[in-house]
Parts: structure tokens; C-alpha cells; sequence
């Protein structure tokens, strides 16, 4: 069985984010990018998947313009064993494209499983597995928390991170997993590998080669900080905070609270 | 290998606690996958080594619940320039600067144990081992099970090294060492050690050899652990050789040519410990340019302010030709041209640069960076060492400036 994951670049977590001057979005040049975390908790459970020897191969694939190929030698030296890149151009690429996209790449891969990080930490869109898995109509198991393979019966066991809990789910293969938090620890990726990486293919593809046309009905008016924090005030009797939720909180839900 | 805090790394950005670092362009010193060698490193050390600098200088010891040795050797930082046969990695010296300064930044103390280890220890088994040697001693060294060590200088012989006293007297099937050796890094944990001993005294230079020895040899003991100013938890001791007998077949090289194993590693070991200083310059900037930006006086950050600015300036291309001049000797050395007096020029400006970038980090963190809880202290403690060991800057001076002489 093969495996696809798609990947995708977003500015390392740890960068502090700043908005542009003209506000049109935030800034990414000079800043450090990486593999989105979800992502690579995503591929750790794909290589994992491999090693216990209920999967053959594992692909890596993005959808991005050239500098993304960075975040697919990620991939490779942490140990997949060859990737494809879609070339998209510099513009971002919103969920639902990216998941024609993918739906495309799965048509010609024919993979048993799509593995993708629930959501990137720079638009937290939380879309991309779902929309792939509606239009692939392959069974989705999202918020994964925990994954079972069984080769035999084809069929993964997901723990999903709800709400009101953990719940279990049964999905027949070919299926779309999203992957959460505590999912597992992402591998590093050592120097060996690093070294094994550079002999791996990545294949570079375009949208127009799977027949897939890009096109964004979201136009970004305008990205601003969110209001920063006023100090609260300390409030030293009952007396006190009932005057002040009389007089100075014009609305406010107190009451229905959680 | 686990990472084991990834998820804590995930978690901590979905709480807005950003590990704040300057990282500075580095387009034409690295190719693609050394830049991915840089990263892996950076953050391998980073969750692995950077969280303990602190208390290993406080107790002045590595930490008892986690075995870095093992950890670096997991990650194959160890044998960098070792055979893949012994299950080093054979990729020079380059890709070893690289590992040390993203180790020393996290830790200088552990990047100095790791140099000594990886490089005095290792690749002068490497250079000068026979096979045999090889086969018994590096896969263990290699691995991170066992630990490696260097010893040449004594109490009485530092810069003047040659005039070393310790002596190996000639005996049926090997030879009894006397004497002692002095600012051994990781002597006191190490199960490996080269050791250069005269095995003729009134020959001189040429009466040098370089020997192998084994914790637990008769006769071979540690003297207690140095009390340092910096580099603390490096731990470095005083070795005791009381008619201690070394087989014949722990020979380093060839009886007598010692002194070439030394002076021909001392060239390596200057070129990888240079590194040591960049890891310790970049962790200046790495504490200081978060500093100024959020510390506010007057009304301003400080980092607004000229004076500031100048600072940061200065540290950065310090640090930026400092790495510069380090890297291209490096890739020199990887291309089979080893220059005496590059190997020498590269510790002598990055030692004195990161001396002088801690000095300045001490001063923009101000009043906190005389404090202990502020790492600025620990790392001009740390960066000091550098125009000591491994030759002091006077003798790295002495060496270009002969060199150059020499030169026609």
C-alpha cells in the first residue's frame, strides 16, 4: 500500500509574526519558514505506518511555488521515500484548490491512505482534509489521536480528539486521516538521512498537467493586529464589581458563561 | 530517534510562547543539505542540550538523568569525520564545525566536552590508529557509549608543551608511564584517552609518543575535578600515571613521531573548536536581540537607541566574518589543503571576537546581564576558554607570524 502526505510550508512557529505596513497580509520575507507541526506529525505516522509493514512506500507532496522543494528534502531526509511537488505559482493556494489538487494526485498515485496535519498554523483553515475526502467521497477520520492499521481487513481504527471526548472510529481504506497534537513525536532528521535524502526524486508537476484549474473566490481585504490586551483592574469588594458591572459593562454574557 | 518534545514545541506556539532566536542569513557558506544539517542540529540541540546549559553551570556537571554522550551519539554527531565502517559518517570537517557550533550555542561547556570527544579523541584515532586500533576503540566512541579524551599538556608544561616530563620508560612488551597531565578535558569520565608521554627524554621533540590509555589501567588515576571559571560541567581533571604499563600495541603512530600526531592535530582540533566561539557568538545574539527589542527605557526599546544599535552592529560582524573565515578554512581542510597558520588564525579572531561579543551582550541586557539568571555571564565565562585552550592566542600569533616568515 502507499501512503500520500501532503505537506506544506508555513512560517516556523516560532517567528513572531508581523503584519505588513500596508496590511495586505503578514510578512514572510527574511522570515524563517518549516514544515507546518501538524504536517509533521502527519508524515511521522505515515513513516511509522511503513515501518510496521502495513505500507510499502511513503510520497510526499506540496503545492507550492519553487521554495517549498525546502520543505520536501524535510520530508525525504526524515525519511519518505520520494516526493512531488505541485507548482502552483507565488500566490497561496486556499484549501479548496489544494484539495482538487490532491484529489488529482490520489487519481494518479492511487494511494491506500491520504495523511494530512489537521490544519497549518498560518490560516488555520482546517479544511483541506476534509474537502479532499468529501471529493474523493473516501471516508475521513480527522483530529486523529491515535492510528490502527489493519492490513488484512484493510481498515484503520482512529481515535479522534471531539469534543466531548475521544471517539473511535472504523474507516474502511482508502481513506483521509487528519492528524492532531498528540498524535506522536515527529522524528528529527538526522545527518545520514540528510546525506540519503539528496539521491531521492522529487517530481515537479503543475496544475495544469492534472487538469486542475486554480481559482480563488477569497480576496484578503486586509490582515491587522488583533487589539492588544488592556490591563484588567483589580477589584477589592462585592461592592465594587457590582457597581462596575452596573455602570461600566454596556454588554456582557456573564451569565452564560461557561 | 525520538524527538521528545515536539509536542510541547506545538503546544508552546498555541500558547504564543515563542523561543525567540536570530538567525542569520548563510546563503554562501552552506550548500542546501548543509543548511538542513544546520537545522537539524540547531533543533536537536536546542530541546536536547540548551534546556540544561544553565544547571550544568550552576553544579558544574553534566545532568545525571539524561546521558548526552548516548543522546549525541544517537543523533551520529560523534564521528563526523570518522570511516562509516566504525559508524562514523566520513563527511569532514565542515559538516563537523557546523555540528559544533550549534552544540556550543545551545551549551559551551557541552560543546567543549563534544570537541574534545569528537575530535582531539576520535579523529586522531582516525588519523593515526591501526586497524585494530580502530576496531577496538571507535565504534564505542563513535556510538556515545564510551567517552574520549585528550592529554598533552602538565602542570609544568602548557604553551611549552615539548618540554612535557611525563615519561614512558621501555619495558618487556610495552612501557611504564610516570609523570602527569594537566586541563584534561573529560578526564575524569573518559574510558578513552591519547595520551603523549617522552619515551625519550634527552631526544626532544623528536623523544614524544602518543599513547592509548584505558580507564582502568594500573597505575592510571584521575585527580580530582578542576574547579573552573567558565565551561563548567566540561569536566577537567589532572591525570596520575604511577607505573602505569601500556602494551606495546596501544601505540598511536610510530615511537617517536608523536610530536607529528600532536602538531598535526592540533591544526584540526584549532579548526573545529573555532567553531565553539561562533555557537557562543550566536547565542549572544540570540539573547540580545530579543532583549532590546521588548526592554524599554524612556519610552523606547533600547534597541532604538544609537549606542544599542552600534552594539549589535559590532556583534554581528564579528560573529558573521568570524563564521566567514571559519568555514572556507574548513572547506580547505575537507579539500586536502591544511594551512598551519589558517587553522591557527580562525581560533585566534573568532576566540577574541566572541570574548568581546559576550562582553558587549552583558552590557545591552545592563544591570540583568551581571545576572546569573540571564545566560550573557555564562557565556563570556564560556568564550574565554577559547583564547586559552587549544593554544593560547599568544602562541596562535607566534605560529601565523613564524609561518608567514618562513613563507616566500
Amino acid at each position: 500500500m502507499k501512503i500520500l502526505v501532503a505537506v506544506k510550508r508555513v512560517i516556523d512557529y516560532a517567528v513572531k509574526v508581523r503584519v505588513k505596513p500596508n496590511k495586505s497580509g503578514v510578512e514572510t520575507s527574511n522570515v524563517k519558514m518549516s514544515m507546518n507541526p501538524f504536517c509533521e506529525i502527519a508524515l511521522e505516522e505515515a513513516l511509522r505506518i511503513r515501518e510496521s509493514g502495513a505500507a510499502k512506500e511513503v510520497v510526499a507532496v506540496t503545492v507550492g511555488p519553487a521554495q517549498c522543494a525546502d520543505t520536501l528534502r524535510t520530508a525525504l531526509a526524515m525519511g519518505a521515500d520520494r516526493a512531488v511537488h505541485v507548482d502552483a505559482g507565488a500566490a497561496p493556494v486556499l484549501p479548496l484548490s489544494v484539495a482538487k489538487i490532491l484529489r488529482a494526485l490520489v487519481q494518479v498515485e492511487q494511494p491506500g491512505l491520504l495523511i494530512l496535519g489537521k490544519q497549518a498554523i498560518d490560516d488555520d483553515c482546517n479544511q483541506t482534509g476534509q474537502m479532499v475526502a468529501g471529493l474523493l467521497k473516501w471516508p475521513q477520520g480527522t483530529f486523529a489521536s491515535k492510528v490502527v492499521l489493519d492490513k488484512e481487513k484493510q481498515v484503520a481504527t482512529v481515535e479522534r480528539e471531539v469534543d466531548g471526548g475521544l471517539e473511535t472510529l472504523c474507516l474502511d481504506l482508502p481513506a483521509v486521516i487528519t492528524t492532531d497534537l498528540r498524535l506522536n513525536q515527529p522524528r528529527y532528521a538526522t545527518l545520514p538521512n540528510i546525506m540519503k535524502a539528496k539521491s531521492k526524486v522529487i517530481k515537479k508537476v503543475t496544475p495544469e498537467e492534472l487538469n486542475v484549474e486554480i481559482k480563488s473566490d477569497l480576496e484578503v481585504v486586509q490582515v491587522t493586529e488583533p487589539p492588544k490586551r488592556k490591563a484588567g483592574v483589580i477589584i477589592s469588594s462585592v461592592d465594587e464589581l457590582i457597581d462596575k458591572l452596573k455602570n461600566e459593562v454596556v454588554s456582557c454574557n456573564i451569565l452564560n458563561c461557561k | 530517534m525520538q524527538r521528545f518534545s515536539a509536542v510541547r514545541r506545538v503546544a508552546a506556539f498555541l500558547q504564543n510562547r515563542s523561543r525567540q532566536r536570530a538567525s542569520f542569513s548563510t546563503s554562501l557558506l552552506f550548500d542546501d543539505t548543509q543548511k538542513q544539517f544546520k537545522e537539524s542540529v540547531y533543533q536537536f540541540a536546542q530541546e536536547t542540550i540548551a534546556p540544561h546549559a544553565a544547571t550544568i553551570d550552576a553544579t558544574n556537571s553534566f545532568p545525571k538523568d539524561v546521558n548526552l554522550w548516548k543522546l549525541m551519539g544517537d543523533f551520529n554527531l560523534h564521528g563526523i569525520t570518522a570511516p562509516e565502517e566504525y559508524g562514523g559518517l566520513g563527511i569532514g570537517y565542515l559538516y563537523h564545525c557546523i555540528a559544533m557550533e550549534e552544540i556550543s550555542r545551545a551549551s559551551g561547556s557541552v560543546g567543549l566536552s563534544y570537541g574534545a570527544h569528537s575530535n582531539l579523541c576520535i579523529n586522531q584515532l582516525v588519523r593515526h590508529g591501526s586497524s585494530a586500533q580502530k576496531q577496538k576503540y571507535l565504534p564505542k566512541l563513535i556510538s556515545g557509549e564510551h567517552v574520549g579524551a585528550l592529554a598533552m599538556s602538565e602542570p609544568n608544561a602548557g604553551s611549552d608543551v615539548v618540554s612535557m616530563k611525563c615519561k614512558a620508560d621501555r619495558v618487556d612488551g610495552g612501557y611504564v608511564m610516570n609523570g602527569n597531565k594537566m586541563w584534561c578535558t573529560n578526564g575524569p569520565v573518559a574510558q578513552t584517552l591519547v595520551v603523549y608521554a617522552k619515551t625519550d627524554v634527552s631526544a626532544g621533540s623528536k623523544g614524544i609518543t602518543a599513547f592509548i590509555i584505558e580507564k582502568g589501567m594500573p597505575g592510571f588515576s584521575t585527580a580530582q575535578k578542576l574547579d573552573k571559571l567558565g565551561m563548567r560541567g566540561s569536566d577537567t581533571c589532572e591525570l596520575v600515571f604511577e607505573n602505569c604499563f601500556v602494551p606495546e600495541e596501544n601505540i598511536l603512530g610510530a615511537v617517536g613521531k608523536g610530536v607529528y600526531v600532536m602538531m598535526s592535530g592540533l591544526d584540526l582540533e584549532r579548526l573545529v573548536l573555532a567553531a565553539g566561539p561562533l555557537g557562543l557568538m550566536q547565542a549572544c545574539l540570540d539573547a540580545v536581540i530579543p532583549y532590546v527589542r521588548q526592554r524599554e527605557q524612556f519610552g523606547h526599546p533600547i534597541g532604538e537607541f544609537q549606542f544599542i544599535q552600534g552594539k549589535l552592529a559590532d556583534m554581528y560582524t564579528s560573529l558573521q566574518s568570524s563564521r566567514a573565515f571559519v568555514y572556507s578554512v574548513a572547506r580547505d581542510c575537507d579539500n586536502g589543503k591544511i594551512d598551519r597558520k589558517d587553522c591557527a588564525g580562525v581560533i585566534l579572531l573568532a576566540a577574541e571576537k566572541a570574548t568581546q561579543v559576550a562582553l558587549q551582550a552583558i552590557q545591552c541586557l545592563g544591570g540583568n546581564g551581571y545576572v546569573n539568571e540571564y545566560p550573557a555571564g555564562r557565556l563570556l565565562r564560556d568564550a574565554k576558554l577559547f583564547e586559552i585552550g587549544a593554544g593560547t592566542s599568544e602562541i596562535r600569533r607566534m605560529i601565523i607570524g613564524r609561518e608567514l616568515f618562513k613563507q616566500d
